[in-house]
């Protein structure tokens, strides 16, 4: 994300395309952050820290970890 | 070019890492169905040959999970219909344009003969036109899932807030937890073929949350994990799903932790249940009427809904009769299996939904698919 604009806009660079879009869908965002865009809208900030330690177990090979306790299947 | 955040995962080295562990994981003695819900992992699947990547036990079904496939011919009649009428100016997302409706109408071809259709990127693209021409009716043509419907709901609330009189929305949201309780609740799920698992939609989940598949893990007992769009994602989450069937665990897993949580956008939520309500049943092409699964405007915003404002009546539509687009959704068949696929349909003369959008099945295989049918009947 390059700016905010006013009334909840920002400038971004899609695909290497400079295009207005709307942030009023999301929190707190701010400039350099990378965000998801759907149809104009901002959905969801990417979490830097949580992209970095998804990739760190793609390179072994490794899975997320299950975060929640197991329950039986029905 | 490179792009942070999308670079890393399609690094086919990645890609290559977890073949291998698929491979390792898979008991060879049992078959892994896996439905993607979605269609842009049903394009990711194609674009990035993830099929070839995996062993023979483990076959990806693809979902209805693409926003212009499962609208029922009758929508896209009511919306040409609308068009036509000479106040009326129809705002809509550029895939709907070449949907065929019935007895061969389009939007396209409608716009060829003279209706005032507007192709926008955005909700905010039609009510900018709203205000910029008071004279015209605008209407905008809302489809899509939980990812679509927050922009449509901000526009309504935008228009209300500016008494923009001239602005109206034909809704045609639907929600995808209840398509996937259809799915998992029709006779035989998938047409006879047993689902394992679901790859969880990543635009979708980022506004939902993962909690809303829970029940497809509690109560029908299948594992579901939420994925981003990346091959190397899709990977990892294959092998995750793979795991959980091997362990004898159901959970709803979260792979996509780098946009996803588990309760989702409160914000993007609260734009949808302040505008929407659930209509009682809507009708998807492919699956049929399902209970609740469609949204409606709340009598509180009647006045932006242009079923009211026009008294649209429900026009039941007629499909070709040779697309086998419904089957296709159902998980039945599979793209090549359609006699009109890649002679009389293709992207450039779509006979059917699927062939339209680049999320349909029809088009992903046409696009990167129809070579390893070749491949296979060479060899």
């Amino acid at each position: 994300m390059n700016a905010l604009l006013p009334d909840g806009m920002a400038r971004v660079t899609l695909s290497g395309v400079a295009m207005d879009i709307s942030v009023a869908l999301v929190e707190e965002v701010q400039v350099g952050d990378y965000v998801i865009v759907h149809v104009g809208y901002a959905l969801a900030r990417i979490d830097p820290e949580e992209a970095e330690r998804t990739l760190a177990l793609m390179q072994e090979g490794g899975v997320i970890p299950p975060s929640e306790a197991a329950e039986a299947c029905p | 070019m490179s792009v942070k955040y999308i670079d890393e995962y399609r690094d086919g080295r990645l890609a290559g890492v977890f073949a291998a562990q698929i491979a390792e994981a898979v008991h060879p003695e049992r078959a892994y169905r896996f439905m993607e819900f979605c269609g842009g992992h049903t394009h990711a699947i194609s674009r990035f040959g993830i099929a070839d990547l995996l062993p023979a036990n483990v076959r990806m079904i693809h979902g209805p999970g693409c926003p212009v496939c499962v609208l029922p011919v009758g929508r896209i009649d009511m919306a040409i219909q609308l068009a036509r009428r000479p106040d009326v100016t129809l705002c809509t997302y550029g895939d709907l344009m070449r949907v065929p409706g019935s007895r061969g109408a389009s939007l396209l071809k409608a716009k060829a003969a003279g209706a005032d259709i507007r192709m926008v990127y955005s909700t905010l693209d039609a009510l900018r036109i709203a205000e910029a021409e008071p004279s015209r009716e605008v209407v905008f043509f809302a489809i899509g899932f939980e990812t679509t419907t927050p922009p449509t709901a901000l526009a309504i609330r935008r228009a209300a807030a500016r008494g923009l009189a001239n602005f109206s929305v034909f809704c045609n949201h639907v929600l995808t937890p209840s398509a996937i309780r259809a799915i998992l609740e029709s006779p035989g799920e998938a047409g006879g073929m047993r689902v394992d698992g679901f790859i969880g939609p990543s635009h979708v989940s980022t506004v939902i949350g993962t909690e809303p598949y829970d029940f497809a893990a509690r109560t029908f007992g299948k594992p579901v994990v939420v994925t981003g769009f990346e091959p190397v994602d899709v990977m990892q989450a294959i092998l995750m799903l793979i795991r959980q069937l091997n362990e004898g665990r159901c959970e709803v897993e979260n792979q996509y932790v780098r946009a996803v949580t588990r309760t989702g956008n409160r914000i993007a939520q609260a734009e949808i249940a302040e505008v929407f309500e659930p209509r009682d049943s809507f009708e998807w092409r492919g699956l049929g009427e399902i209970p609740r699964s469609g949204l409606r405007l709340k009598p509180a915003y009647a006045a932006f809904d242009a079923e009211r404002r026009f008294a649209l009546q429900g026009i039941t539509g007629r499909d070709n009769p040779a697309c086998e687009c419904g089957e296709i959704l159902r998980g039945e068949k599979r793209p090549a299996d359609c006699k009109l696929f890649g002679t009389a349909c293709t992207p450039d003369t779509p006979m059917g939904a699927c062939m339209v959008s680049s999320e349909g099945a029809c088009a992903a295989h046409w696009t990167y698919g129809r070579f390893r049918d070749l491949a296979r009947r060479v060899a």
